[in-house]
């Protein structure tokens, strides 16, 4: 059992646990993600590592309130208890001296991109940051990634925060500028990254961006998360998360997203059943 | 004597009905009667030279068990079995009998063989019922053992390991142990009680299991032996699903065997959605590839509503690898064999959802390396079904993740760590390894006896230093 020390909410459906994981935070790395299993009946959810903290032996899980499984998850509290809790899964993020990197993180992405960003910029790197969201409600780590970074922008699509715009909006505006960064991350949506690596190849500037496929064991097993990369199918629980925006074949990926529509639904539906006690059931704990 | 021995039939396994059966998870095979035991039993002539013993992996002394169960003495056969074997109820239900113990089996020479695996299993079964497992308290012999997999050599190696005093960690990387018992096969053909059941009897050693640990994620087989341990076996199977590389193979109602299984079997998809995670079938499945995974495929998804299941093999029935007793139950539940075709392409519709699969005619040519006839494909014979569902059942590779992650591990082409057949000594001192990550996926028994062999060999080694 893996017990939650801290809990805070983020945004409005955005949720951040520091769950103590002792031999997990020791090993892990920015750009790596856990899977856990809320309780016996529960998914395996794979959720990229937001932070960790070695010396306490906390992991930082920062997630959002998309289905079921996570509003299950949002519904647990300090001094709860997640049933299984199983990483660092994944490759760690390639951090070295790049020069000038631009870290961009839209929506919940902007937690995997702050440790990455922070790692960049301790690697010696100039690091410019964009990050994003609907509105100013739901942005997050902002202070965090200011503290991380050597210029830190901040976009809204309604402008209640920074700028009004899209994350592209901005970075098209940095690439027009003489100077061109070496290295561009990118983690949010799959639009948004798709978006950004569209935007920076015609300047062959190299983007990564990290995939949140379906999966289901996380290490290599099942081939759920399996997307085209350049040439190659890869699986992106162990050959990557993080691949070339250049090379990942958007559609597939998009498509692939799609697989359990219908059954989110269901198991919604039947959540809202539950939760709005239109049925006579114990709610479950 | 011996002729009325032959004279009894050998006893048919009682089944569930096959048309209740493909709509329920219950297991298939109900077991022995205690009648049926005895009168099985009877056929055996507890040979003074038995044959029998050459076939079995792990040198089970079959007549000696034998024996017990005609004196009705089940604790003592119960015993006997488990000097060599710790997962009878595993291994009476999923050992390919036919291939090993009862092909050698003097009565089948004349008639058909004793039944070995179902009075293994009858007497594994007695077991839970009435007996309990006793543990023998050994002298420790202060060495630590890591295991580095749950599925049946690391559970073999554990527990051999720990009756010789040995204290031993298994570490498994998902959230129950097991391995291929409990991901792959499915609840029908090995109930996961019974695996459940014989993984504590192996604790009940003082085996320890930890979950939720990926070595060569949480910590490397380097780091292991520089830490604890002073020895480390690696058993971590054939977990790399193979596809077949052909176009259309990641729209959504592709799955690979593994993904199709674990999700029903591990997470339990076919309670989706009281368990959470989801199962999608549809009403036609296409399973691609004819081995044993292929038929628990097919035969899953019936139960899972499919009105329509296919095997698709590229060769003919007799070539298919899977064991004839579930080809059997398989076609018996209503799954069709669609031979000597294979798919060419998958199809999908606008939403990126499987629609058709094409598919090309073959035919048999000279033997191939395997020694069974090679298919040949026939120019032009591609035609078109309609199919919800594709499930990539074509064998499984080794999951690179240790072999990664430890340099000086040496493995083949295939990507198997290479592995003394004898001992399971690797190329790095103190690591050994067995099962399907030596051999490519093979089956539970063969990867229990290597095992055993393993576990003799790290004791060797251990108590040399």
């Amino acid at each position: 059992m893996f017990q939650i020390i801290k809990k805070e909410i983020l945004a409005p459906s955005i949720k951040l646990f520091n769950v103590s994981a002792p031999e997990i935070a020791a090993k892990a790395q920015p750009g790596q993600f856990i899977i856990l299993r809320i309780d016996e009946k529960g998914e395996r959810i794979p959720l990229t590592i937001a932070d960790f903290d070695r010396e306490k032996g906390l992991l930082t899980l920062i997630f959002q309130e998309v289905g079921r499984s996570t509003k299950e998850l949002g519904e647990l509290n300090e001094g709860d208890s997640i049933l299984d809790l199983v990483g660092p899964l994944g490759m760690p993020s390639d951090i070295e001296k790049f020069g000038r990197v631009i870290c961009v993180g839209g929506g919940v992405g902007v937690a995997p991109v702050y440790p990455i960003t922070r790692a960049m910029k301790q690697a010696g790197n100039e690091v410019i940051s964009i990050i994003g969201a609907r509105n100013g409600e739901s942005l997050i780590l902002e202070q965090e990634m200011q503290k991380v970074s050597d210029q830190l922008y901040v976009v809204t699509d309604d402008g209640s925060a920074g700028m009004k715009g899209f994350v592209t909006t901005k970075l098209q505006e940095i690439l027009a500028e003489e100077k061109k960064p070496d290295l561009i991350v990118a983690i949010g949506p799959l639009v948004m990254m798709q978006a950004v690596s569209e935007l920076t190849r015609p300047y062959g500037i190299k983007t990564v961006v990290s995939l949140n496929s379906i999966m289901v064991d996380g290490t290599g097993m099942c081939g759920a998360c399996r997307v085209p990369v350049g040439s190659k199918t890869q699986f992106a629980c162990v050959d990557g998360p993080e691949f070339d925006g250049h090379q990942v074949d958007w559609a597939v990926a998009a498509m692939r997203a799609r697989m359990f529509t219908d059954e989110e639904k269901i198991a919604m539906d039947r959540y809202h059943h539950h939760a709005g006690g239109e049925c006579q059931c114990q709610k479950k704990k | 004597m011996s002729k009325e021995k032959i004279k009894v039939d050998r006893q048919e396994m009682p089944l569930q009905d096959a048309a209740a059966r493909s709509k329920n998870f219950n297991e298939v095979s109900l077991g022995y009667t205690l009648e049926q035991a005895l009168l099985e039993a009877s056929r055996c002539l507890t040979c003074k030279k038995p044959q029998c013993i050459e076939g079995c992996p792990v040198d089970v002394e079959i007549p000696s068990f034998i024996k017990f169960i005609q004196e009705e003495n089940f604790q003592s056969a119960i015993n006997k079995i488990k000097e060599k074997n710790n997962l009878p109820a595993i291994c009476g239900r999923v050992c390919p009998q036919e291939n090993q113990c009862e092909k050698y089996c003097i009565i089948g020479k004349k008639s058909k063989p004793v039944a070995i695996g179902r009075l293994e299993r009858f007497a594994a079964d007695w077991e839970m019922k009435h007996g309990d497992t006793k543990s023998n308290p050994v002298e420790p012999t202060g060495k630590k053992v890591a295991v580095v997999g749950s599925g049946p050599s690391g559970l073999t190696v554990a527990a051999d390991l720990a009756m010789l005093g040995h204290e031993v960690t298994v570490m498994e990387a998902l959230h129950i142990p097991g391995g291929v018992l409990v991901y792959g096969i499915p609840e029908f053909r090995l109930p996961k009680a019974i695996v459940q059941r014989e993984i504590d009897s192996i604790k009940k050693l003082g085996v320890t299991v930890k979950t939720n640990a990926v070595v060569g994620k949480i910590n490397t087989v380097d780091e292991l032996l520089n830490g604890d341990y002073d020895a480390v076996f690696i058993g971590t199977g054939a977990g790399l699903p193979y596809f077949m590389d052909i176009p259309g193979e990641n729209y959504n109602g592709v799955y690979s065997a593994n993904e199709f299984l674990t999700r029903n079997n591990l997470m339990k998809g076919y309670l989706f959605p009281e368990y959470m995670t989801p199962i999608k079938i549809g009403e036609k499945v296409a399973v691609i590839g004819a081995g044993n995974v292929a038929m628990d495929s097919a035969r899953t998804a019936l139960r899972l509503g499919a009105k329509e299941c296919y095997i698709v093999y590229r060769r003919s029935e007799n070539e298919m690898p899977a064991r004839k007793e579930e080809i059997e139950h398989a076609v018996e539940e209503g799954v069709q064999l669609q031979l000597l075709t294979s798919p060419v392409e998958i199809i999908g519709d606008e939403s990126g959802r499987v629609k058709a699969l094409i598919c090309q005619r073959f035919e048999l040519g000279e033997p191939d390396e395997s020694g069974r006839r090679s298919p040949v494909a026939i120019p032009g014979s591609e035609y078109e079904m309609e199919m919800d569902t594709v499930i990539m059942a074509l064998g499984q590779g080794p999951n690179p993740l240790i072999s990664q992650t430890t340099p000086d591990l040496q493995t083949n082409k295939r990507g198997n760590i290479a592995a003394d057949e004898a001992t399971g000594q690797t190329s790095k001192p103190g690591v050994f390894a067995g099962g399907d990550i030596v051999t490519g996926a093979a089956t539970v028994i063969k990867a229990m006896g290597a095992g055993k062999k393993a576990a003799k060999a790290i004791h060797e080694y251990l108590t040399a230093n």
